[in-house]
């Protein structure tokens, strides 16, 4: 699906845990996940601090969008 | 003396249980275990499973160096003539997790085999491991048991092992020389007629598919971009109003969040069957980050939260039909004026 989105001409930034799959699948722009149930999320942290754990992911996902990049990138931090 | 195997399997097939025991940590049996015993049945006596490695697919894909440094650990202790691992079907974390484990024995000196479909994403791995090609589900057991155990047999025996067409493999890249009756010239003229009659042929040399899409240019300005939401992870309107297939499935949902602040338990739920949904179903939000993204909105670090987010289940989903789902959703955004796409998955 990213690279179809991709194709249509939109920067995409998939997020998911398995990021090996990603890069099978094609994806330009990777943001490694928590975990495969809750890849946005931890419920062993309570609910401030699993928020900002999200926000943390979501700036990540925002920074990899306006990083120009020429080839298949995962972005670690 | 028969030949002795070990073999790996998933929780599912150990019949400890689905996605709720996916995070189970690798386990060491006697014996065959679930489809071990198809194959056991298979070689009468000339070889045996004697020991089955579990693991639970979410913790082999979330610790994959644990999991693979265990597996390796209790195969050296056992010294296997032969390793297999599945088969997977169309189970992508499973698959993965055989195709990897396999290929670390390997690299042990141990000969492996694993099985699984084509689209399986382990499958990925076919020019480093020899993957039996299999049906999409466990129903293709029936099949794949057999085909798996002659090649497995054959591969103990040091016997001469055939095409990957004659012996139900997927295609390694390896070629091997051989004489055709035909020469080349008639060979090419009867592929070129058939051709044209419509008539069924088979190439010598199937093209390579690079099927890459070059990334496009990074966003310049967030404040002023608008961003959507899109994901595989199932999140639907409680309920799943328009009936999103748990596994393969057929359609994907388009659905409002004009006005939401955040996605609640009340109001939204995971249509997703390949993982364990409470904690997706607890606060969807851990799929579907609306909540950050409205307050990111709100504090004017991005343009616009698109109002309208696009979803499916991405299990066991045929790659053709998430590829046409997301070229049809991806012209409505273009349409939409979106700038980029967060796609989460799970």
């Amino acid at each position: 699906m990213v690279k179809e989105i991709e194709r249509a001409g939109l920067p995409v930034v998939h997020m998911c845990t398995v990021t090996p799959i990603s890069m099978t699948v094609g994806a330009n722009r990777i943001v490694p996940t928590i975990a495969i149930p809750h890849p946005l999320g931890n419920p062993a942290l309570d609910a401030a601090e699993e928020k900002k754990l999200r926000r943390g992911l979501v700036e990540k996902a925002l920074k990899a969008l306006t990083t120009e990049v020429e080839d298949q990138t995962i972005f670690e931090d | 003396m028969s030949y002795k195997v070990v073999h790996y399997i998933n929780q599912f097939f150990a019949n400890i249980g689905g996605e709720e025991m996916a995070h189970v940590a690798p386990e060491l049996r006697d014996g065959a275990v679930g489809p071990g015993t198809a194959l056991n049945a298979q070689w009468k006596g000339e070889a045996e499973i004697v020991k089955t490695i579990v693991c639970g697919d979410s913790y082999f894909a979330e610790h994959e160096k644990e999991a693979k440094e265990q597996v390796i650990a209790w195969v050296k202790a056992e010294k296997p003539d032969f390793f297999i691992a599945g088969p997977a079907f169309n189970a992508g974390r499973y698959g993965y997790a055989c195709a990897n484990v396999a290929i670390a024995v390997q690299e042990l000196g141990i000969p492996v085999l694993t099985g699984m479909y084509v689209e399986n994403p382990g499958a990925d791995y076919k020019d480093k491991v020899m993957i039996v090609s299999t049906r999409d589900s466990a129903a293709g057991m029936r099949q794949a048991a057999p085909t798996m155990a002659k090649l497995a047999m054959k591969i103990m025996k040091g016997e001469k092992i055939g095409a990957s067409v004659e012996e139900g493999y997927m295609n390694m890249g390896v070629r091997v020389n051989m004489f055709e009756e035909e020469r080349g010239a008639k060979r090419a003229v009867d592929m070129l007629i058939n051709k044209l009659n419509d008539k069924p042929f088979v190439t010598e040399y199937p093209m390579p598919s690079f099927d890459r899409v070059a990334p496009n240019k990074a966003v310049k300005d967030l404040s002023k971009a608008t961003i959507a939401l899109c994901t595989s992870g199932g999140i639907v309107p409680k309920g799943n109003p328009d009936h999103i297939e748990s596994s393969s499935a057929s359609h994907y949902g388009e659905y409002s969040i004009a006005g939401v602040q955040a996605l609640d338990e009340a109001g939204w739920e995971t249509a997703h069957g390949g993982y364990d949904p409470i904690y997706a179903n607890a606060n969807p939000n851990r799929v579907l980050p609306v909540d950050v993204l409205r307050d990111m909105e709100k504090e004017g670090l991005i343009g616009k939260l698109h109002d309208k987010f696009y979803t499916t289940v991405g299990n066991g989903t045929a790659v053709a039909s998430a590829k046409k789902f997301a070229a049809e959703y991806a012209q409505k955004l273009v349409a939409d004026g979106v700038d980029a796409v967060i796609m989460t998955s799970t």
